[in-house]
């Protein structure tokens, strides 16, 4: 490393795709030449006026960019601490993240001449979030998803279907978002020339991770403006949810030079990382190769991998992008993590605090916000990504908050 | 090249044929009948062995394939397992070349030097490792180089333009051509697009030129390996092994019912003589 490469955690990836010793570009032969491809196609868009031009009138007009930052008053009255701020991104159209990097991809893929669209999902979330661009833009959309997910995320495979997509549930494996990701790729080899895939999350060969990376850096940019425009001051802490973390690195990557900003990373522990039922690939998982990267794995001693565990379909990957990975090993950010039972009553708060039902993903983050907050001064700031809403999963939640008496 | 494979490629020359490889899981669909299976693949006159070392996430093989490798870690496969069967294949078959495939996760778990010094101790020839194109060389293909073992690349349909030269460069023992976009097992290519890709790569290379992925039957295995120097079969062989699962064969029932398909394939390519 020369010597600004080390004043700065924002010069990564190297052009080998590599963040340290994460990321790569550990694909079949057959997929080389496409995502080379990507990667020139990539690397021409991004400092192309009028792509970026192009971008940003659909995230004004179409998404609703920028997002409020909304200080949650009652939160942090309650959480009796740090002053909480909460990144609105469930505002978005779709009501997630997603779009930021779907519209990104979208339209690289028409700038390459694309007319058909590739993508894997888990909740349904990017899935849905891609159908819409799909719409938007005349392409072909046809997603893959776990057999098991389609069963358990019916509103979102209805949404895609009316929205023009082709949903593929899929039986391979274990079935589960991993699968659908194996499978994405797999249709991707069998169809080079007419189709472009939109990896849903900061993980996959390069350039996925900094391409998805870059797109929801939006959020993080305009948290940091919207802050000093508040308060006059950066934050003193960043939380996020992470399952393969692009939400999280949206938020953190605009922030990662103000070293004076603590950064927390929130995994799902599922039922705690001891019972081995968790999709923490950070706390409980180790360095491997899978869907064209090295990263922290969930994975057994002969490095077959195990199938991750967490009440939020979105968190529920045994992977995590590479750039956390590496964010994690230099000691940048912070990676904590939060049970299936903390975060459900966090979905119920902050539904009654706030009138904001969150989704199970940032749940897990305000698990964390919940115990850290307490600990700092009333005169310090927290932003906070909520990433998305909640009314996907109140199939999932109503019966088990019913439960636990929290109706 | 290996000297195995150096021996079987001249053998297979001078008889004026290509050669046969056959693609087995190790452990498919457990070890006991997995050695079986390799012993009657020698004996029904197969020239070149594939092993799988199975991975949970194949991501470049269809359905078969991916069914065999989970039955394989369902029986308990592992990685060191793997090298076992194949050492104890290459002490009942000094002569018939052992080639290692699989991903690089399991290997990269293990080792990458340990993994090298064990898989030649057990005695093979070469690796065929799928998701560590040329720009991963430094990973296995590099550390590799000091080793006995080829480092076999993968040649594709979308490989055959300008990146050609480059992904040659390091291969070693024999050129893999897929001969399909796709994942193995699925569709079948057309003979004219296998018969000018195999002269493509002739240019290119010296190295002998072996065609997989889609050859299901004994007629096709023999004019696709007449076109270059051989002609591997995987899906066809391991779903005759998913079957005998199902119906709950002996090793010794399964281990025939295999070598019973090879046998029609290496005699149909032993028949065949170029047009």
């Amino acid at each position: 490393m020369n010597e600004t490469q080390l004043n700065s955690f924002k010069t990564m990836p190297d052009e080998n795709g590599r963040f340290g010793i994460h990321g790569g570009r550990f694909v079949a032969e057959t997929l080389m030449p496409l995502i080379l491809q990507v990667e020139a196609a990539y690397n021409e868009a991004k400092t192309d006026p009028d792509f970026n031009a192009e971008l940003l009138y659909f995230q004004k007009h179409y998404v609703g960019r920028p997002s409020p930052l909304y200080f949650a008053e009652r939160l942090t009255e309650h959480y009796g601490g740090a002053k909480l701020y909460l990144k609105r991104d469930e505002l978005n159209h779709t009501g997630a993240h997603k779009i930021n990097n779907v519209l990104g991809q979208a339209l690289l893929a028409k700038k390459m001449g694309k007319t058909k669209i590739i993508a894997e999902t888990g909740a349904g979330q990017h899935g849905v979030a891609t159908a819409t661009a799909c719409a938007l833009f005349n392409l072909e959309c046809e997603v893959f998803m776990g057999a098991e997910d389609v069963k358990r995320q019916k509103p979102n495979v209805d949404r895609m279907r009316l929205l023009g997509a082709t949903v593929h549930p899929v039986t391979s494996g274990t079935s589960t978002l991993k699968d659908a990701m194996n499978e994405a790729l797999r249709y991707w080899v069998a169809h080079p020339d007419t189709h472009f895939y939109i990896i849903g999350t900061v993980a996959g060969p390069h350039p996925y991770p900094e391409m998805v990376r870059n797109f929801q850096s939006v959020i993080g940019t305009e948290a940091k403006e919207q802050l000093f425009e508040a308060e006059g001051r950066l934050p003193d802490a960043l939380i996020a949810c992470i399952g393969g973390g692009s939400n999280a690195l949206g938020l953190f990557h605009p922030f990662l030079d103000d070293t004076d900003v603590t950064i927390y990373g929130v995994e799902a522990a599922g039922l705690g990382i001891d019972s081995g039922m968790h999709a923490a690939s950070l706390t409980g998982g180790t360095p491997g190769v899978l869907h064209g990267n090295r990263t922290y794995l969930l994975q057994n001693d002969d490095g077959q991998i195990i199938d991750a565990h967490s009440i939020s379909a979105g968190l529920d990957y045994p992977g995590i992008g590479p750039e956390h990975s590496w964010l994690h090993d230099i000691g940048r950010v912070h990676y904590v993590s939060a049970t299936d039972e903390e975060a459900l009553v966090q979905f119920q708060l902050c539904s009654r605090l706030e009138g904001i039902i969150p989704a199970l993903e940032p749940s897990h983050a305000l698990a964390f916000a919940a115990k850290q907050l307490p600990l700092m001064d009333k005169e310090q700031i927290v932003i906070l990504n909520m990433c998305g809403r909640g009314d996907k999963d109140l199939e999932a939640v109503l019966p088990k908050l019913d439960e636990r008496g929290l109706l | 090249m290996s000297k195995r494979l150096a021996a079987s490629f001249a053998k297979a020359k001078q008889e004026n044929r290509g050669i046969l490889g056959i693609f087995v899981s190790a452990g498919d669909p457990d070890t006991n009948t997995s050695i079986k299976i390799l012993d009657g693949l020698v004996e029904s006159g197969v020239d070149m062995i594939e092993l799988g070392m199975p991975f949970s996430d194949p991501m470049a093989d269809g359905p078969a394939i991916q069914a065999a490798s989970l039955r394989a870690i369902k029986s308990g496969m592992t990685l060191r397992g793997s090298l076992e069967i194949a050492s104890q294949f290459r002490k009942k078959h000094a002569d018939t070349p052992l080639i290692l495939m699989g991903y690089y996760n399991p290997i990269y778990r293990y080792g990458v030097e340990l993994f090298l010094k064990d898989a030649q101790a057990a005695g093979a020839d070469g690796l065929i490792i799928v998701d560590l194109p040329p720009e991963e060389d430094v990973e296995l293909c590099n550390p590799s180089q000091n080793s006995e073992l080829d480092f076999i690349r993968l040649i594709t349909p979308t490989t055959l333009g300008d990146r050609l030269p480059h992904v040659l460069e390091k291969a070693s023992g024999f050129i893999y051509y897929v001969s399909i976009a796709g994942i193995t097992g699925t569709k079948s290519a057309q003979m004219e697009s296998i018969s000018s890709a195999v002269n493509r790569i002739k240019q290119v290379s010296d190295l002998p030129v072996v065609t997989g992925f889609g050859i299901r039957t004994a007629e096709q295995a023999a004019h696709i390996a007449s076109l270059g120097d051989g002609a591997i079969v995987g899906s066809a062989v391991v779903e005759i092994i998913a079957e005998s699962d199902t119906q709950n064969l002996s090793a010794e029932d399964t281990a025939r019912k295999v070598s019973d398909f090879t046998k029609l394939l290496a005699d149909a390519i032993s028949a065949h003589k170029p047009e």
